[in-house]
């Protein structure tokens, strides 16, 4: 597949399909828990980190096999999301903020201090397993799962915790428990994200996971529309396509990032797609195709 | 050795405190967390060198003009990206807030480059004292005194004053105090101009103790003295003095006792340990959200 790939495919543009791929599912996980259940996390690339860590140590030191390395990703970010989770998300507030910069922070150090994970020069030799197929199997498969879990009960339970805790609390949601599991969940595909990473990559660094990248997922979530697949989705294909397509304006990109985040928040706080969900898509491409009347006064979806 | 490291926390916590009571005022007030305050501090660093560099001014022109450069610029920045966001979320001005800060280093970076530059060192004559087994510099000094005036000062001002008054009011309830008939808008710009000033001082001061400028000095300055207001309460003024000291000293007994590059660490793990055992902090009340 790979192969057939490559002969008609310009190898750069695979590459750069692979990143939006990748991104795509930290995204993904970063808007369960910021975008649909409302606590902001910051820390996102420490456990992207953690995920991409475990499994690099566990390629290049244990010769684990790939799919192993992948799942213990996951399961290890997803470990230390609960760890964290539970005595932060018991609070109401911008705690999980506060926390997980902290958090992120402390790992950064940690790898930075850790004789296995190579200090500061990082692990570099990691098996180059992720490749285009992989990639985009896991995002359909992750964005079918995520899209049911949104539609179904509990999802509708993360929605009502962000629009109003102690409603939510009031009407039985136990917020904790489920504010937890959308961390969990979350974190897990940051963890898989991270491995997908390491073996794309094939080094890594601490630096690689600093503040910024945490501010990067969330920029990709909060651009698209928070709590909208779609919108995630668009969000993180503009923003890992925008370092490309700028690169003449290199030094100013950061600048139109900073100006874009403080602008899109006064004029569009919901992002592009905010709330736009696979059914409101779906029914606008009816409707363009006359498949379905145009309201004419009524609201749509 | 015990105490010398207290010596040099305390200087370190001072300008921790400095910087944190920024956050912890406008926290008190508007609930946001400015993650552009520690990009005010690296302004404020840098405004002063400029000034040493091209007037040849002391220590103490150099932190004045950068508190005032900075007050105007805090002012700015709340004028511009915060208060438009005075109705929606909390999130959407975090992030905005997010979008300041990577704004306002990624315009330093352009205008002086990405590396480090130092004050000249006649910007201040260095005498040390020894007192017993501890070695005191005279910039320890100056710094300690000039916090220790600055805070004075804020702490008088707040206290002693009508602006302080209608700071207080604002922190205890936004609403009724805009039918008291404080001009909100008016108290939350002197609250930013406050804060960014005393972060400017800090800046310059941080500046000269350990000879490094740079234009991403305020990512991890503004992260630990906000850990630092969250110590001590977030919202509280004398928390957030409280706060900066300790976390100083704290970091720095770190340094001494435990490994060395786990430093930045400390800051944060104190960060953590802090919200799960006490979330208001040292000084803080604890609250309920009522509907």
């Amino acid at each position: 597949m790979e192969a057939l790939l490559q002969q008609y495919v310009d190898i750069y543009v695979l590459q750069i399909m692979v990143l939006i791929g990748i991104n795509i599912i930290l995204a993904l996980g970063l808007n369960l828990i910021t975008g649909v259940t409302g606590q902001l996390s910051m820390g996102h690339a420490g456990f992207m980190s953690i995920g991409a860590y475990t499994s690099a140590i566990l390629a290049v030191n244990f010769g684990m096999p790939f799919w192993f390395c992948l799942l213990a990703a996951g399961l290890m970010a997803a470990l230390t999301g609960v760890i964290i989770g539970i005595p932060t998300l018991r609070l109401e507030g911008d705690y999980l903020a506060m926390v997980t910069i902290g958090f992120a922070e402390i790992v950064r150090v940690v790898f930075l201090n850790l004789d296995i994970a190579g200090r500061g020069l990082g692990i570099s030799g990691i098996p180059g397993n992720t490749n285009f197929t992989l990639v985009w199997v896991l995002v359909i498969v992750i964005v079918l799962l995520n899209t049911g879990l949104l539609k179904s009960r509990p999802g509708r339970a993360l929605y009502s915790i962000r629009e109003d805790e102690i409603a939510a609390e009031a009407s039985g949601v136990n917020t904790t428990l489920y504010k937890v599991v959308a961390f969990a969940i979350g974190t897990f595909l940051a963890g898989i994200g991270g491995s997908l990473y390491a073996h794309y990559l094939t080094y890594i660094s601490p630096q690689d996971f600093g503040f910024m990248k945490s501010v990067e997922y969330l920029n990709m979530v909060v651009l698209g529309g928070m709590g909208s697949i779609p919108g995630t989705i668009l969000g993180t294909v503009i923003l890992t396509m925008a370092p490309e397509v700028l690169r003449f304006v290199a030094d100013y990109r950061l600048l139109f990032y900073g100006g874009l985040l403080v602008t899109l928040m006064i004029f569009r706080p919901n992002g592009l797609l905010g709330d736009v969900r696979w059914v409101d898509v779906k029914h606008t491409w009816a409707r363009l195709r006359g498949r379905i009347p145009t309201p004419s006064n009524s609201s749509d979806g | 050795m015990f105490w010398q490291q207290l010596i040099n926390g305390l200087t370190l916590g001072s300008t921790y405190a400095l910087i944190a009571l920024g956050y912890t005022m406008v926290y008190g007030i508007v609930q946001l967390i400015n993650f552009a305050h520690g990009e005010i501090y690296m302004f404020g660093a840098f405004v002063g060198l400029f000034l040493v560099l091209t007037f040849k001014v002391n220590i103490f022109i150099a932190i004045l003009g950068a508190m005032v450069f900075c007050m105007l610029l805090g002012m700015l920045v709340e004028r511009v990206a915060y208060r438009p966001l005075r109705g929606s979320s909390r999130l959407s001005a975090l992030i905005s807030a997010i979008g300041v800060s990577i704004f306002l280093s990624t315009l330093m970076v352009l205008l002086r480059g990405p590396n480090v530059t130092s004050y000249p060192s006649e910007v201040i004559k260095i005498a040390t004292y020894n007192l017993g087994a501890i070695e005191v510099s005279s910039l320890q000094v100056v710094i300690l005194v000039t916090a220790a005036i600055l805070m004075l000062g804020l702490e008088l001002l707040v206290h002693r004053t009508k602006i302080g008054k209608a700071m207080r009011a604002c922190s205890q309830d936004l609403d009724a105090a805009r039918l008291m008939g404080i001009n909100v808008d008016r108290v939350i710009s002197f609250t930013f101009a406050l804060g960014s000033s005393l972060a400017a001082a800090g800046g310059v001061m941080v500046g000269i103790y350990y000879n490094a400028v740079q234009p991403y000095m305020g990512v991890m300055a503004g992260l630990k003295a906000f850990a630092a207001a969250v110590l001590g309460g977030i919202g509280s003024i004398p928390g957030a003095m409280a706060g900066g000291i300790l976390l100083g000293i704290l970091e720095n007994l770190g340094i001494a006792y435990l490994a060395s590059s786990y430093k930045d660490a400390i800051a944060f793990g104190i960060l953590i340990l802090v919200l799960f055992i006490r979330p208001q902090g040292l000084f803080g009340k604890a609250t309920t959200k009522k509907v």
